[in-house]
């Protein structure tokens, strides 16, 4: 284990954290808010992280196991540090508290334990947007993309960072790809923004919601989320939580002009298939609730991008609406988002490949001898690729029913505990019941609260980082 | 620029490693087995497609569109060519195809124009003729020549009653009276451009430049021979052995070559028919006894191991005092091969890589590069690059000491029509003349690149 580098590299993220707050400096700045909150957070990354990089280790080989070990340590610490906002400001004074807020900000939840927004200060609820626009695409995305760290063995970084089944770059170059992941992500975010300044949205607002959708995560600035703005702002906003839960390789190939080949993504013609059919069967189900069809069709399209996106924004309180629409929009929260996106849950190209193995096996059911290949896109599924969702979909599992069983000790009710562990694990937000859209995840002791800040982190990482990091194999020499 | 290699095998993956460490190429690898594409992606900065070479959805994937150059290194010689035809039908780009079946060997030509390609290599044939160069100077270890065979770089050892050792760089000139320069030196594993007051000691590598006849001249004040052999035994009959045999016997080299197949055997006879070729496994000690190692000037292992070839050599080192070269595939282990007292080792892939990476270089500097020859020498550490000075150049009419040189920048030779100079601060460049830079320091394009 080269622990210089992972070192190293942990030093460089916390710096890029406190480059990070430097914004909601300015902003605190600017609305002549308690500077000192960022000031003494900026400080302590910098305490942290510059001693470590004043270094540059000599021997720079990064192997895969290195690569989990700097993501997992990467997000864990950028959590902590990042809570101490929260903490200084007395909005969460608890640290583990604050430590779930965070983590649902950078793991791209939004899950809250802040029952009232309207008291906090602007600065702090421009950082707790933030941190879902830094998490979404990913730290060490940004910090590949900046850093002159060299080799191929960056892919390792990239590879525990990014969601989805196999990942691949965009470009031959590791620092290019990232580069460009983060070009088509400012690019899509910087619209976002300017349509809703268009929608008469103050910069603020309209800089917030934005991080909020870009990098599917859901915090709101009021404590009502997105149900008090305009229609327009709405529809803006469940436009662009499907956009961003698409896989980003297809926005590189409309960029090279490869229109067919962007359309052919077998995954993105599922998700927008998985999102019409959910839509329509939600607004026939919701139908009697609304006054016109159209405002059907806006709350229902709205809650069903906000929720398979794993954004968790929500225009009205969908824990009114009937038993199945709820259980679709549970059902959503699972599917997740493409892989290559910023969104969460469990990606739709692995849902479509555990579909087709099932098909396979029933095949090989019928016809013993039967020779069958999986294939996406018109291309083979690797067998590893197959093997590692179907172990990706077990351990899911494995740790969604022990989350469940140990929050439950805090005797809540099965639909509050129960969308409570998917609404983290799968990056979500609300769920339903006492943990629905108007309410918040106060109610967990701050035992459940850990246990539930870590379901986010293995949700977005997906699992097999923070495993690597607390297993004693990878430690032995 | 933006290079697409097909085939991932041994040369493949040097290629890749060699242009991946210059750090400014787009590179993309394609081959057959996913596997290997899986690997060779994790281990450099570069893109995998998995397929066939000559597929023409698989080269899209692959960007030959915007491919400036594709290097098809798969194991077939049709496939390669075919890799290479198709590749120029659908991009404008240039194609570097390795062909290395001897059969072909004469109508090379007619690839070349008619399938558009920019280079063909050949890799075992390389090989063979750095072989030769070495039989025909047994005493170094490698010898790479500049300014079209007027300038040579020669790597030997140091012996240990050699009047070399524990002699100043700087009292050599003085003491030996001879113009050649050393220009890099080995001890251990640590490789250095030394300065003049580097003491040589027993047993280091040194290579040293200088015009053919004062090198030779230098070779006799130092006490070596520098005849060139008379016979050969060839363990192994492949294409290099072939290859090998064909010059050597031009030169009126008498060559013996041991082939286990007898199929083998029968064509190498038909080919080659002044040559002895033995049918038997050329790994027994009683065949080699019996075809006197102990007598022969020069031994050569072209067995199909790494392995076996390393322990041939070391056998036939143990029996007879003459030349040794030994054919090493994989360079996974040179550092451990190097500390076995080897005499001269060749590696066909890092001869092709070489090859290829100035080829690259040249078209990456579209202004005519003025790289004119490169080769790398100090175990692949150092590069030795020829330089040819046009007007304006930034060097030229300067003198050596009125240059700043980047660190580990050596200015080895000028060669000038009619005149080697090995060159002292006092001495000037000028237009037309051809400079020979070794440095550690890679990725040199033009003479500029080695001011600071």
């Amino acid at each position: 284990m080269n622990y210089k580098i992972i070192f190293n590299t942990l030093g460089w993220v916390m710096n890029i954290e406190a480059l990070c707050m430097v914004l909601p400096l300015i902003c605190a700045i600017v609305y002549k808010e308690d500077v000192t909150v960022f000031l003494i957070s900026i400080i302590l990354c910098i305490l942290f992280g510059v001693p470590l990089t004043l270094k540059t280790p000599k021997n720079k080989t990064m192997y895969a196991k290195e690569g989990f070990i700097i993501v997992a340590l990467s997000w864990i610490a950028i959590s902590i540090f990042g809570s101490v906002p929260f903490m200084i400001s007395g909005i969460i004074p608890d640290f583990f508290g604050a430590f779930f807020e965070t983590v649902s900000g950078f793991t791209t939840t939004g899950a809250s334990v802040i029952s009232d927004l309207s008291v906090v200060p602007k600065s702090v609820l421009f950082w707790r947007s933030f941190t879902h626009w830094i998490g979404g695409m990913g730290v060490l995305v940004f910090l590949v993309a900046l850093l002159p760290l060299s080799g191929g063995n960056n892919m390792y970084l990239l590879k525990a960072e990014s969601p989805g089944p196999s990942v691949s770059k965009l470009v031959p170059k590791v620092k290019s790809s990232a580069k460009l992941l983060y070009v088509i992500y400012i690019g899509l975010t910087l619209t976002q923004v300017i349509l809703l300044l268009f929608g008469g949205m103050s910069v603020f607002e309209a800089l917030t919601l934005t991080f909020g959708t870009a990098g599917t995560g859901g915090f709101g600035i009021v404590n009502s989320s997105i149900a008090d703005y305009s229609s327009y702002v709405q529809i803006v906003c469940t436009v662009f939580m499907i956009l961003f839960g698409i896989d980003f390789s297809v926005y590189y190939l409309i960029l090279l002009r490869k229109f067919k080949d962007a359309i052919r993504s077998s995954e993105v013609r599922t998700y927008l298939a998985i999102i019409t059919v959910s839509v329509i069967l939600i607004t026939s189900n919701c139908l009697s609730l609304y006054s016109t069809v159209g405002e059907a069709i806006k709350h229902s399209a709205f809650q069903v991008s906000s929720i398979i996106t794993t954004t968790g924004f929500s225009s009205v309180d969908f824990n009114l609406w009937p038993e199945f629409s709820k259980t679709i929009l549970v059902i959503l929260m699972f599917i997740g988002a493409c892989a290559g996106s910023t969104g969460g849950g469990m990606k739709v190209s692995r849902i479509i490949i555990l579909v087709k193995s099932i098909v396979k096996e029933v095949k090989i059911a019928v016809h013993p001898r039967a020779t069958h290949k999986i294939t996406m896109n018109g291309r083979l599924v690797a067998h590893e690729t197959i093997r590692a969702t179907n172990v990706f979909m077990v351990s899911y599992f494995v740790i969604f029913f022990i989350s469940l069983l140990i929050i439950s000790i805090d005797n809540l009710s099965f639909t509050t505990n129960f969308t409570a562990v998917a609404a983290t694990i799968n990056n979500v937000g609300p769920g339903l019941d006492m943990v629905g859209p108007t309410a918040n995840f106060s109610v967990y002791s701050s035992f459940s609260k850990v246990v539930l800040s870590l379901n986010m982190l293995l949700g977005r990482l997906e699992i097999f980082p923070l495993l690597t990091l607390f297993s004693p194999i990878s430690w032995k020499k | 620029m933006k290079i697409i290699v097909v085939g991932c095998g041994n040369t493949g993956y040097k290629i890749v490693e060699h242009l991946s460490s210059e750090n400014e190429h787009d590179i993309t690898v394609v081959d057959i087995k996913s596997k290997i594409v899986q690997d060779i992606v994790n281990r450099f900065d570069i893109m995998g497609v998995v397929g066939s070479g000559p597929r023409m959805d698989i080269l899209l994937e692959a960007g030959i569109k915007q491919a400036d150059l594709l290097i098809a290194v798969a194991d077939s010689d049709e496939l390669n060519l075919l890799t290479c035809f198709i590749a120029k039908k659908l991009g404008d780009c240039q194609t570097i195809a390795r062909v290395r079946n001897p059969e072909y060997s004469k109508q090379i030509h007619i690839f070349k124009e008619d399938l558009g390609l920019a280079l063909i290599i050949n890799p075992e044939q390389t090989a063979a003729t750095e072989m030769a160069r070495l039989l025909r100077f047994p005493t170094a270890i490698q010898i790479d020549t500049f300014a079209k065979g007027r300038v040579e770089v020669l790597k030997f050892r140091v012996a240990c009653d050699s009047v070399l050792c524990n002699m100043k760089i700087a009292d050599m000139r003085a003491m030996l009276n001879c113009d050649v320069l050393v220009c890099g030196a080995e001890r251990k594993e640590a490789t250095f451009i030394p300065g003049g007051n580097f003491v040589i000691e027993e047993g280091d590598l040194l290579s040293v430049v200088g015009s053919p006849s004062n090198v030779s001249e230098f070779f006799k004040k130092i006490g070596i021979k520098t005849n060139r052999v008379k016979d050969t035994l060839i363990v192994g009959g492949g294409e290099t052995a072939y290859y090998l045999a064909k010059i050597l016997m031009r030169d009126g080299i008498s060559v013996k070559i041991i082939e286990e197949k007898a199929d083998r055997c029968d064509e190498l006879s038909e080919l080659l028919p002044k040559a002895t070729i033995l049918h038997g496994d050329g790994t027994d000690n009683e065949i080699l006894l019996e075809e006197g190692i102990e007598y022969c000037e020069s031994f050569v292992s072209l067995t199909e191991s790494d392995e076996e070839n390393v322990l041939l050599s070391l056998f036939a080192m143990s029996k007879t005092k003459g030349k040794t070269i030994t054919r090493i595939n994989r360079t996974a282990y040179e550092s451990v091969i190097s500390r076995l007292d080897l005499d001269a080792v060749i590696n066909p892939e890092i001869i092709t890589a070489e090859y290829i990476v100035r080829f690259v270089r040249a078209m990456n500097n579209s202004y005519g590069s003025n790289i004119e020859t490169m080769h790398l020498i100090l175990d692949g550490k150092a590069e030795a690059l020829e330089f040819h000075i046009k007007d304006n150049s930034p060097v030229e009419g300067k003198t050596i000491e009125s240059l700043s040189l980047n660190p580990n920048v050596l200015i080895a030779c000028i060669a000038r029509p009619g005149e080697i100079i090995t060159p002292g601060g006092k001495d000037v460049i000028m237009k037309g003349d051809s400079v020979i830079v070794v440095t550690t320091n890679k990725g040199y394009n033009d003479i500029s690149d080695i001011l600071r």
